[in-house]
C-alpha cells in the first residue's frame, strides 16, 4: 500500500519552522504546577465522598506527568482541581504561582470526546479560544488555520465535527486547546476512545507537537503503555480514597520511536506500574466488595 | 532511529488522514478532500442528487398530494350523493361548489383583507411570543429560582383553551385589536417556553466546561454553547408555536367586529353560509401550515450542523 515515497519519519511531517515560530510565545518558566495538601470531598446522597486525599504534587515546566490509577481513583478529579472544574477541600493548587480557582486559557483542557462545538465549523471551533481572549476574527482565523495544519487538519476547516472521525476530533480538540498559547495542557483520557492504531498515531503526533511547544502536559490515562510511552514521569494513584502512591521517573530516551515499545527498559517500566495498578485495583474491589 | 521499520507501521492506519495531509501519505479514504475543490463538494454532499431526490422525496410528495387527492373525491362523492350513514354529507357543500365560491371569494378585496389583518395579528402576537418565550425558557433552563417562579404559572394557564380567554382579554386590554393579540400570543408562547427549557437543560456540561476552559464568560456561553445547543428544541417549539398561533387567533378573532380569516369564518357560521365556512377553515389550516414551514425553513440554516456531510 505505502508505495509512495514516505519517508515518514514522524518528525518530517511538521511543518518545524512554522511550529517553531509559533511556539516561540512558548515560555520556558511557564506552568509550574503545585498541588499541596489537596483534599477533595464531594457531597453524596450517601454522605461526603473523598475522592482524593492528601494529594501533593509538583510538576516543573515544560513536564509531561501522567496520571496513573484504577477506574474511579481519582484522576479527573484531581486533574479537574487543576483546571479550577472543582474546589479543594483543604489545600491548594497553583499553577504558576497563582491560586487556581477558576478554569481558564492558560491551562487548555483536552477531553476524552465529543467536546467539540457541534454547531462550529472544524475552523470556528479553533478560533473560538483567541476570539474570548479578544483578538480580532481576522486574527483568530489565522491562529486557527495555522493549529489546524499543525495536526494535519487544514482541509477539514470548513467541516463539521460531526463530520470527522473520532481521532480527526481528537486532533482538532487538541488544536482547540494550543490555540491558547496554554502554559498547561490538562489532557482527560483523550485517546481512551480510540482503535488501537489510531491511539499510537496520536501519541506520536501529540509528542511532536509537545516536543516543539514544551509546555507542562498533565495526561490521565489508564493504558499502562500509553503512560510509560509518553511521560516524564508516572503519577501512580491508589484506590478511593485517592491517593498517590508512586512517582516514577520515566527516563527513557526521546524522541520516542515505537521500538521503543519492545525495548527492555520499557518492559521494566511497564512491570513496575503493573504491579502497583494491580495490587491497587485488586485493592479496589476489596472495597468494594466490603462495601457491597 | 528507525525510521523504515516506523514507516512501515505508519502507513497502516487508514482510517486517519496522514498528519500533513499534502504529504499524500497513503491511500487513505478520509485524506482524499486534499484539494480545495474537493473539499467544497464534500461540504455540498448533503444535498442529494437529482436522481436520488426524485426516488425518494419526489415520490414522498407525490403519495402525499395523492392522499389529499383522494380525500377530495371521496368527499365530492359522499356530498352530491347524500352520504348518510351516522355521518352526515347531505348538507355538507362539495368541493366543487367551495371552490366556485372560494373563486368569487378571490376575485372580490374583501377575501384578502380578511387574510391580510390576519397575517398581521399572528405577526406581532408570534414575535412577541418568540421574543418572551426564549427570554423566558432560557431563564428557567438556567436558573432555578426562575424556573420555581415561572413554572407553576405556565402549568395553571396551558391547559386554559384560547375561547376561555376572551372575555378577559376584552376586560383587561384596551383595544379589540390588542386583544386578540393577546390570545394569539398567549397560545404560541406556551410552546416556545416549554421547548427551550427543555433545550437548554440539555446542555451538554462537557461543553460548557471546554468553553470555560477556553475562556469564555458567561455570556459567550450562553450565545456559543447553550443557545446553539438548545437551537433544535427552539426550533421544534417555534414551528409548533406557529401552529398553535393560528389556531387561537380563531378564537381571538371572535371578538373581531370587521376583519380577520377567523371572523370571516365565525360570521359565515352565524350566517349559516357552508361553503364559507369550509373556505375559512381550510384557509386558517393552509396558512398555519405555510407558516410553520415558513418557520422551519428560516431556521434551518441555524440547524446545518446537525446534517451529516458526505463522510459518515
Ligand atoms: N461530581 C461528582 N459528585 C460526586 N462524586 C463524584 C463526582 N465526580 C467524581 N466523583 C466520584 O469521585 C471518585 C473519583 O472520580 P474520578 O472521575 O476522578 O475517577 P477517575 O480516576 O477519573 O476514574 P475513570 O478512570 O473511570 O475516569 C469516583 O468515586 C466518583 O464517583
Ligand atoms: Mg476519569
Amino acid at each position: 500500500m505505502s508505495d509512495t515515497p514516505v519517508s515518514n519519519n514522524r518528525l518530517a511531517v511538521l511543518d518545524h519552522s512554522r511550529l517553531r515560530a509559533i511556539s516561540g510565545k512558548a515560555d520556558d518558566e511557564r506552568g509550574r504546577i503545585s498541588v499541596r495538601d489537596v483534599d477533595i470531598v464531594f457531597d453524596t446522597v450517601s454522605g461526603p465522598h473523598v475522592a482524593v486525599q492528601n494529594a501533593n504534587l509538583t510538576i516543573r515546566p515544560g513536564e509531561f506527568v501522567c496520571l496513573l490509577g484504577p477506574s474511579g481513583c481519582g484522576k479527573s478529579t484531581l486533574m479537574n482541581a487543576i483546571a479550577g472544574f472543582v474546589a479543594p477541600k483543604t489545600g491548594d493548587v497553583q499553577v504558576d504561582g497563582n491560586t487556581v480557582t477558576e478554569p481558564g486559557p492558560d491551562r487548555g483542557m483536552v477531553f476524552q470526546q465529543h467536546s467539540l462545538f457541534p454547531w462550529k465549523t472544524v475552523q470556528e471551533n479553533v478560533a473560538f479560544g483567541p476570539l474570548m481572549a479578544g483578538v480580532g476574527n481576522d486574527e483568530a482565523n489565522s491562529i486557527a488555520r495555522t493549529f489546524l495544519s499543525l495536526v494535519g487538519l487544514a482541509a477539514f476547516a470548513n467541516a463539521y465535527p460531526n463530520t470527522l472521525s473520532g481521532g480527526m476530533q481528537q486532533r482538532v480538540g487538541i488544536a482547540r486547546a494550543l490555540a491558547n498559547y496554554p502554559s498547561v495542557l490538562l489532557m482527560d483520557e483523550p485517546f481512551g476512545a480510540l482503535d488501537a492504531q489510531t491511539r499510537i498515531m496520536m501519541q506520536e503526533n501529540l509528542l511532536d507537537i509537545w516536543s516543539e511547544f514544551h509546555n507542562t502536559v498533565v495526561f490521565v490515562t489508564h493504558d499502562i503503555d500509553e503512560a510509560v510511552f509518553l511521560s516524564d514521569r508516572i503519577v501512580v494513584m491508589s484506590a478511593s480514597p485517592g491517593q498517590i502512591i508512586a512517582d516514577i521517573d520515566v527516563k527513557l530516551p526521546r524522541p520516542r520511536e515505537q521500538s521503543l515499545l519492545t525495548s527492555a527498559d520499557f518492559m521494566a517500566l511497564k512491570r513496575q506500574c503493573l504491579d502497583l495498578i494491580r495490587k491497587e485495583t485488586l485493592n479496589a474491589f476489596e472495597q468494594q466488595n466490603r462495601a457491597g | 532511529m528507525d525510521s523504515k521499520s516506523n514507516a512501515a507501521i505508519r502507513t497502516e492506519p487508514v482510517a486517519e488522514p496522514p498528519l500533513q495531509p499534502t504529504v499524500g501519505q497513503s491511500a487513505a479514504r478520509e485524506s482524499k478532500p486534499v484539494l480545495p475543490t474537493m473539499q467544497k463538494q464534500a461540504n455540498n454532499e448533503s444535498r442529494l442528487p437529482a436522481r436520488v431526490w426524485m426516488k425518494t422525496t419526489g415520490v414522498r410528495y407525490l403519495v402525499r398530494t395523492m392522499a389529499l387527492i383522494v380525500a377530495v373525491v371521496l368527499w365530492q362523492l359522499a356530498s352530491t350523493k347524500g352520504f348518510h350513514f351516522y355521518i352526515n354529507f347531505e348538507n355538507i357543500p362539495a368541493p366543487s361548489v367551495v371552490g366556485a365560491a372560494l373563486m368569487s371569494e378571490l376575485t372580490g378585496q374583501e377575501f384578502y383583507l380578511h387574510i391580510l389583518h390576519s397575517l398581521e395579528r399572528v405577526a406581532i402576537a408570534y414575535v412577541l411570543a418568540v421574543v418572551v418565550g426564549v427570554v423566558l425558557g432560557v431563564a428557567m433552563g438556567r436558573s432555578r429560582w426562575a424556573e420555581d417562579i415561572i413554572l407553576p404559572y405556565i402549568e395553571l394557564l396551558r391547559p386554559i383553551p384560547a375561547v376561555a380567554w376572551i372575555p378577559l382579554a376584552i376586560l383587561m386590554l384596551p383595544t379589540e385589536q390588542s386583544s386578540i393579540i393577546f390570545i394569539t400570543f398567549l397560545g404560541a408562547l406556551f410552546p416556545v417556553i416549554l421547548n427551550t427549557v427543555h433545550g437548554v437543560e440539555q446542555t451538554n456540561s462537557v461543553l460548557i466546561r471546554a468553553a470555560r476552559s477556553l475562556g469564555a464568560s458567561r455570556t459567550a456561553i450562553l450565545w456559543h454553547v447553550i443557545l446553539p445547543g438548545a437551537m433544535p428544541s427552539i426550533v421544534a417549539g417555534l414551528a409548533i408555536g406557529m401552529g398553535v398561533a393560528w389556531f387561537s387567533l380563531l378564537a381571538g378573532e371572535i371578538i373581531s367586529g370587521q376583519y380577520g380569516i377567523g371572523y370571516y369564518t365565525w360570521n359565515s357560521y352565524t350566517l349559516i353560509q357552508y361553503p364559507q365556512i369550509i373556505i375559512g377553515m381550510l384557509t386558517i389550516g393552509g396558512l398555519g401550515t405555510l407558516c410553520t414551514l415558513l418557520v422551519r425553513h428560516s431556521c434551518s440554516p441555524l440547524l446545518k450542523w446537525q446534517a451529516k456531510g458526505g463522510r459518515s
